[in-house]
Order: structure tokens, then C-alpha cells, then sequence
């Protein structure tokens, strides 16, 4: 029995017997596409039919969007997406391509849509067939996110978009973005209002998405411009001039502190994926010649894999420990730390992967003789993305330090 | 075994915890604890050992001393989160006691079953106890004191709180086979001298037994002091932990109201971020803590290598904490009436006790890397 199961309710016992079967009985096996590390580098549209129809068949079983209520497509269940995705983690399933859909855009919606639009929006976006995309930053507003000049103008009951977004994951795939526009020149934070808008079908027709290449050499994110597309005033999310407020919401569900839970599937730990966990770097270094010895023989490595293994662990362990109020002296001290945290673990582990390989890990994808299919430079370079995106490190030792200990505000 | 989500933390632990902090905030703030420990300090001045017995029995009979010891044996049985908990409570008010030192002794003679009872017995009844086991080197390898015709000889080093304790766990050798003694500090030919140290927290004593006819309580004693250890690194690591979070809470509380440049300290994004740092290390260490505690309780074939990482993490935690917390007081950090000397010491000597940070990687590494024999061996 694993440590959740003891303390499951009936509901969720119930539940968790149920997704054991299902995934039994649907697990995909061994992709039939090569998958990239996470679904934001996903390039090939055969990957993403491939992962699409999974996600499909699982929201068609009822493991996507579980807590949210039946009439906007969810399963109307309480606190079960948690079991699921445990579920899934555990069977090492594929992760679900409509991430930002799911983590981002669906709690959004949720929260602050009109009760039509949730409607309209929500079942396509859990079952995968419509993909989504945030469109936040700008080429001069990213960390200062407050600061975008995207702009929307009105017309009767319509709005005129134009404007330039940017690293925008996903957008040339997405059928659908959030998005965070200026309505008012004369207010930096009251000037914003929030939008959903159909940009597939806008495409030659005032959207233009222009794939930029990350320094992977993998696509994946995009430039998005907007040249007079007209959008309807139903698409708008909350009261105009509340964009902010919205996009808090946003944040709060992509830095991992939202109360309505992701439904992530086994993602990462896919069979064709690797883990970046130091206990596989530590696997490695037993295989990895080092002179006479191997490489986990030194004494320096070992300090460091260590070292690395303990904060893991830790970062592991503060799931349990948040859920105990008794031993946390702020709500949010621990949950705003997991991004943060989880990005910096995997850059240092995956920087001590190729260490240990030495200079094979110079040799990438391509190269026959790379030491784990080139996955470990890869992986490195890709975590910069993840102390970047979502709010840099920096950024988010700021909100820490300000929301949590109450230092003064830098802004 | 699995491990309960919630770490077996049950509604008394968190009552435990809560009344302990009250009780260390109310009976000595760290204005008394200074001008109890630190007020009349001459450095060349020979080792006083300063602490208020009279809070030892209030402690005594609230029934802390009797919380980890077996049912059996006359205590609560409590599990040991809760006793984590506690430590936790003691080493945010830095509180001179052998409060520590009794709960580690009370681990040990746990894992002794019926021949460790006695001893137990008069632990729950408020004797206070400490472990002699160290050579001068501070390793905690038996063999300091060793068994001459049947009488205890020799001389253990880094005896913790030794002049507050009435009793000592002696983990002797009798032919190179570890063997665990009871005996009265106060006992013929038993002599202790008190290091000068800088924690001013503690006291710390060289004891030397001449001769000494002591109560035998294991004679295999190398197993039980073994599956002990992992629990005294947790605990120590508890301590640790709650001294840091004080480290943080006081530096926070400065950074708010010091100001320069016009602007509050916490402000400045060099401090900001320093502090978040230190929450971020003192985080890692507690959910580590917690994690250890539950092993031991739940899952002892995990508790050593989670035991190892706590008191790895604890340790670079105290010394990050403290050094932080120094350097960000400024130039009133580095005197003598700025309370904060005070856990910047007692963290310095807890970090460097029961093995330090690399000492525990070093011994997990052997443990994952090379299996548990090679690791024992070593
Ligand atoms: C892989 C990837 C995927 C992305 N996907 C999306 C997406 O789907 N949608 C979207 O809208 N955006 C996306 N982004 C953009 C991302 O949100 C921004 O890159 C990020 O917020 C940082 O903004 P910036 O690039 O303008 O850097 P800047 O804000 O210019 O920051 C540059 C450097 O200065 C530091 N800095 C800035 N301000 C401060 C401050 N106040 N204090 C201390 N340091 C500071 C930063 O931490 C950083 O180190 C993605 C980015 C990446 C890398």
C-alpha cells in the first residue's frame, strides 16, 4: 500500500481501484513516436496526434479535469485529480500535451469566465483536442510582466488586437490562448484586461506564429503577432481593467501553488524518457570508467551526488510536510518553493550528469556513441528554460521573500 | 512498512510542540537566557556550567523526560516526530538543559528491550542522562573506555551537558566488544572535568572512569548502540533545525525595521534573497527531519540513510544560517551583547558533533554506492 492510500477517503479508494484498472487495461506501452523531454519541445505533429489521442482516451475514462463539476466537462469529483495522477505517475504513462491548457488556461477560465464560455472551452481543452497557449511576455515585457503593450482597442462590442508576444510554448499547435492585454495606455496595472482568443483559426488573419528555435536546436516556442484581429467581448475573462487580478490566478496555478490540481499524467517518467534524478546519476557514474576506477569511486563525486540525493529528497518530502499545518509557520512558504526548487534540483543534477560522463557528453542526439541517447546535455540546456520560464528564479526568490518572510516590496 | 502521510504527526504532537514553545518563550527569552549564560563571561575564567535546575524539573514534571520511553517501561511511548518536535521547541529557545542528551540516552537504552528497563525507568522518573562514548578525536567508535577486570577504564571526550546529568550511558569495549554501562556520575572514581568551549548553551566534559564498578545493561551492547544512532542524529538535527528558524525569524524581523539608504534592509535584493536562501536550507533540513523521525518510528530499514541526510542537511543548514545571520546584523551582529553570538556558537558546536556534513555524505555514499557491508567496514 503506498503512503497516499492509507489515508484515502471512500471516494477516492474507490476511485484509485478504478484508474489502477483503466490503466492496466489502456497503458500505450513504449511510445511509438520518439517524445521529447517535456510536452513544451514537442515539434512534430506525429507526436502530437500521437500524445493528443492519449490524452483524449484518458479524459474519455475520466482521468483529465476530474475535480472540476460535470457541466463544464470535468468529473465532478473532490480532491481525485491528486489520485489519478499518482496513478499515472506510478504506471510511467505519456504526459498529456495540453499543459498549459490544463495547469494554466482551465483554472483561469474556470475562475473568472462567464458560465457559457466555460462551457464552451472547458471540455475540448480537457480532452486534448484543443490545444492552448499563454501569451504573457513580450520582447520588453517578461519578468515585469505589467509592462505589456499588447493592446486592444474598441470597437461596439468587439476588440482590435495588435501587438507582439513572444517564447509563447506551443502557440503553433494551440488552437486557443490566454492572454494578457493593455485596454488602458494611462494605468500600468488597472490598464490590463485578460482575453481568451481563437488563434488557429485566426491564422493569415491577423495572427501570425513564427517558430523560434530554442538553443537545443529543438522548436517548441514561438513569436506571435497580432496585426487589427478582431475578437468578441465574450471572450474577455472577468471586468475589463481586472487583468491583473486574472493573471494572478494564472501564476498561481503555473508556479505550482493553485488549489485546483493539474491533471499532470506520468510525464516525465515516461518508459522512453529520462528521469533527471541524482539516483540515476548515480547509476551512471557506477557504469562510467574514470582512469582505473569508475567514476562513483570519487570521493569528490560522491560528496556531490550526495548532496544532490539529499535535496531531492527534501524537495520530495515537502509535499507531506505542507500538508501538515502544525509543523509550516505560512501556508505558502513551502508550495511557492516547488518550482523554484524543482527547477534548480534538476539543473545541478543534470550539470553533474555530464560531469560524471566527461566528455562523451559533448556527443548529442544524434551521435551513436552518446551515453544515454544524448539525453543528459540535453536535459542540462533545457533546464535553463525552467529557471527561466514561469517566473525566473530570481523573480521567485522575490515573491518568496516578500510574501512570505514580509520583506518591503522591490516594486 | 509504509509511512504515514502525515508522519504519525497526531493532534497531541502538535499540542506538545505549541506548549513547548510557550513554555521556553515564557520561562527564558533570549534576554534571560543572556544574561543567564553570557552576562558575567571572562573568557580565561575557568568553566562554570549555567543553567536553572528549577525549569529542569518543571520540564521533569511535565513529562518530557518520560515521552520516549516505552510504555513498557513506565513512559508515554510517544513516537519519536513528536519527540522531533520537541527538540525542535529546545533548540529555537537555545535552552541550557539536558533535555537532548536524556532523550538520546533514552534511544539508546530503548533498543536494549528488557536489560535496558531499569535504566529507562529512572529516566521517565526524571533522572537526566548523556552518553559517554567519544575519543578525542570526537569518533563515536566505542573503545575510549574499556573494561578492565570487570571495572570501567579510561576516558571519553565530549560528553554533552555532563554537569547537569545525573547519570551516564557508558558505551565501553570488554575485549573489543562494545558493552553498555549505567552508571552514577557521582560514583567512586568517576571524574569529570568541563571543557571551556564557546557554546555558552551547553556545557561539554571529558570524564574519566578509574576503575569504576558499574551496572552492566547490555553485553552485546554493538547492536543496540548501532540501530540507536540514526535516532541520535535525528534528534541532535532537531535541535539544529529550531535554532535556525530562530536564526531567520530574528534577522527577518532586523531587516525589517534596520534601515539604510533610506529603505528597510530586506529591501535590498542581496538581502532578500540571502534570507529567502536560508529559509529555503532551513526547509530542506526540517522536511528531512521529519522524514527521519517517521522512518524510525515507521520504517527502520530506511531510518539510517534518511538519519544521514538530516544531520548532513542540519549541519550545513546551522552554519549557513548563522553566518548569514551574522553578516546581515552588521557590526552589532559581531558584539558580544547582540543575542545572536549566542545560536551562532550552539549551531558551530552542533554542526561539528555526531559526525559533520561530509562526514554523513561520505557514510551514505558508502551505503548507496558500495552496499551496506562495504559501508559498515568503513
Ligand atoms: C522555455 C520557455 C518557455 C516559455 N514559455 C512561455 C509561454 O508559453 N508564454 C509566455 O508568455 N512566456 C513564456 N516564456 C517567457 C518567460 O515567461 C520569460 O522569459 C520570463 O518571464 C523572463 O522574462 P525575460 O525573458 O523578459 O527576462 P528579463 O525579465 O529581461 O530578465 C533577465 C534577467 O534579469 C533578472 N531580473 C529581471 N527582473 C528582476 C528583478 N526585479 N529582480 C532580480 N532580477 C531580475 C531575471 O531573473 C533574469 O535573470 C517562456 C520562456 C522560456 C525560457
Amino acid at each position: 500500500m503506498s503512503d497516499s492510500e492509507r489515508k484515502d477517503t471512500a471516494e477516492q479508494a474507490e476511485f484509485r481501484r478504478y484508474c489502477k484498472a483503466w490503466i492496466a487495461d489502456n497503458h500505450p506501452g513504449e511510445p511509438t513516436v520518439r517524445l521529447p523531454l517535456s510536452p513544451l519541445e514537442i515539434m512534430t505533429p506525429e507526436q502530437m496526434a500521437y500524445l493528443q489521442s492519449w490524452q483524449k482516451s484518458a479524459y474519455d475514462a475520466g482521468l483529465v479535469g476530474c475535480d472540476y463539476p460535470k457541466e463544464v466537462g470535468g468529473g465532478g469529483r473532490k480532491d481525485c485529480q491528486r489520485v489519478a495522477n499518482e496513478e499515472l505517475v506510478a504506471a510511467r504513462t505519456p504526459y498529456y500535451p495540453n499543459v498549459i491548457g490544463l495547469g494554466m488556461a482551465a483554472p483561469t477560465v474556470f475562475h473568472h469566465g462567464k458560465e457559457a464560455l466555460k462551457q464552451q472551452l472547458l471540455p475540448r481543452l480537457f480532452s486534448g483536442e484543443d490545444i492552448w497557449c499563454q501569451g504573457f511576455s513580450e520582447p520588453g515585457a517578461g519578468s515585469d510582466l505589467a509592462n505589456v503593450q499588447t493592446f486592444a482597442e474598441p470597437k461596439g462590442d468587439k476588440w482590435i488586437i495588435n501587438g507582439h508576444k513572444v517564447w509563447t510554448s506551443l502557440a503553433h499547435f494551440a488552437e486557443w490562448m490566454i492572454i494578457l492585454l493593455r485596454t488602458d495606455k494611462g494605468h500600468k496595472y488597472e490598464g490590463l484586461s485578460y482575453f481568451v482568443v481563437p488563434i488557429a483559426s485566426a491564422l493569415g488573419k491577423g495572427v501570425t506564429v513564427k517558430p523560434l528555435i530554442k538553443m537545443t536546436g529543438e522548436t517548441g516556442f514561438n513569436e506571435v503577432l497580432f496585426e487589427n484581429l478582431e475578437v468578441d467581448d465574450s471572450f474577455r475573462l472577468d471586468e475589463l481593467g481586472k487583468g491583473w487580478q486574472v493573471a494572478m490566478t494564472t501564476l498561481l496555478h503555473e508556479r505550482g501553488a493553485g488549489e485546483l490540481v493539474t491533471p499532470r499524467a506520468g510525464g516525465l517518467k515516461s518508459e522512453s524518457s529520462l528521469s533527471i534524478s541524482s539516483r540515476n546519476v548515480m547509476d551512471l557514474a557506477t557504469k562510467t570508467p574514470r582512469g582505473a576506477q569508475q567514476a562513483s569511486d570519487d570521493p569528490l563525486l560522491r560528496d556531490r551526488m550526495v548532496r544532490q540525493l539529499i535535496r531531492e529528497e527534501a524537495l520530495k518530502e515537502h509535499q507531506r510536510r505542507s500538508r501538515v499545518p502544525a509543523l509550516i509557520d505560512h501556508p505558502m512558504r513551502l508550495p511557492l518553493q516547488n518550482k523554484l526548487l524543482a527547477s534548480e534540483i534538476a539543473q545541478d543534477t543534470a550539470a553533474l550528469a555530464l560531469e560524471v560522463e566527461g566528455p562523451a557528453a559533448s556527443l548529442y542526439l544524434a551521435d551513436e556513441n552518446a551515453p544515454a541517447r544524448g539525453q543528459w546535455p540535453l536535459a542540462y540546456m533545457n533546464s535553463y528554460g525552467m529557471t527561466i520560464a514561469a517566473g525566473t528564479s530570481e523573480i521567485q526568490r522575490n515573491i518568496l521573500g516578500e510574501r512570505v518572510l514580509g520583506l518591503a516590496k522591490s516594486k | 512498512m509504509a509511512q504515514p502521510k502525515n508522519y504519525g504527526f497526531e493532534e497531541e504532537a502538535g499540542m506538545l510542540k505549541d506548549g513547548a514553545r510557550r513554555f521556553f518563550a515564557e520561562k527564558l527569552p533570549v534576554d534571560q537566557l543572556h544574561a543567564l549564560v553570557a552576562d558575567a563571561y571572562v573568557p580565561e575564567r575557568a568553566p562554570e556550567v549555567k543553567w536553572r535546575k528549577e525549569l529542569w524539573d518543571e520540564m521533569v514534571a511535565l513529562g518530557w523526560t518520560s515521552l520516549a520511553v516505552p510504555e513498557s517501561a513506565g513512559g508515554v511511548g510517544m513516537p519519536w516526530v513528536a519527540v522531533a518536535a520537541l527538540l525542535e521547541e529546545n533548540g529555537r529557545a537555545a535552552f541550557p538543559s539536558p533535555l537532548l542528551t536524556t532523550l538520546q540516552a533514552t534511544a539508546v537504552l530503548s533498543h536494549c528491550g528488557q536489560a535496558g528497563e531499569a535504566a529507562l525507568a529512572e529516566v521517565a522518573g526524571g533522572c537526566a542522562a548523556t552518553i559517554a562514548v567519544m575519543d578525542p578525536a570526537g569518533s563515536a567508535v566505542p573503545g575510549a573506555v574499556k573494561v578492565v577486570d570487570g571495572k570501567l577504564m579510561g576516558t571519553a571526550s565530549f560528553v554533552q551537558d555532563a554537569g547537569k546529568c545525573d547519570s551516564v550511558l557508558v558505551v565501553a569495549t570488554d575485549e573489543g566488544e562494545p558493552t553498555l554501562f549505567w552508571v552514577k556520575l557521582a560514583s567512586d572514581g568517576v571524574e569529570v572535568r568541563q571543557d571551556a568551549i564557546i557554546d555558552l548553551t551547553r556545557d561539554q566534559a571529558r570524564v574519566s572512569f578509574d576503575g569504576v564498578a558499574a551496572d552492566r545493561i547490555e553485553t552485546h551492547g554493538a547492536a543496540a548502540w548501532d540501530a540507536a544512532l540514526p535516532t541520535l542524529w535525528m534528534l541532535l538535527s532537531a535541535d539544529m533545525v529550531g535554532a535556525a528558524e530562530w536564526l531567520l525569524q530574528t534577522t527577518v524581523e532586523y531587516a525589517q525595521q534596520r534601515k539604510q539608504f533610506d529603505r528597510s534592509l530586506g529591501f535590498f535584493q542581496a538581502v532578500k534573497h540571502d534570507l529567502v536562501n536560508v529559509m529555503i536550507a532551513i526547509d530542506e533540513s526540517k522536511s528531512l527531519l521529519y522524514s527521519a523521525a517517521c522512518a524510525i518510528d515507521h520504517e527502520p530499514e530506511r531510518a539510517r540513510e534518511l538519519a544521514h541526510m538530516a544531520k548532513s542537511s542540519a549541519s550545513d543548514t546551522a552554519a549557513f544560517a548563522a553566518g548569514r545571520t551574522v553578516q546581515m546584523h552588521g557590526g552589532i551582529g559581531f558584539t558580544w551583547e547582540c543575542y545572536v553570538h549566542l545560536y551562532f556558537k550552539r549551531q558551530k558546536h552542533s554542526q561539528l558533533l555526531w559526525g559533520d556534513a561530509a562526514w554523513h555524505r561520505a557514510a551514505l555514499a558508502a551505503l548507496l554506492l558500495d552496499g551496506p557491508s562495504a559501508a559498515a567496514a568503513a
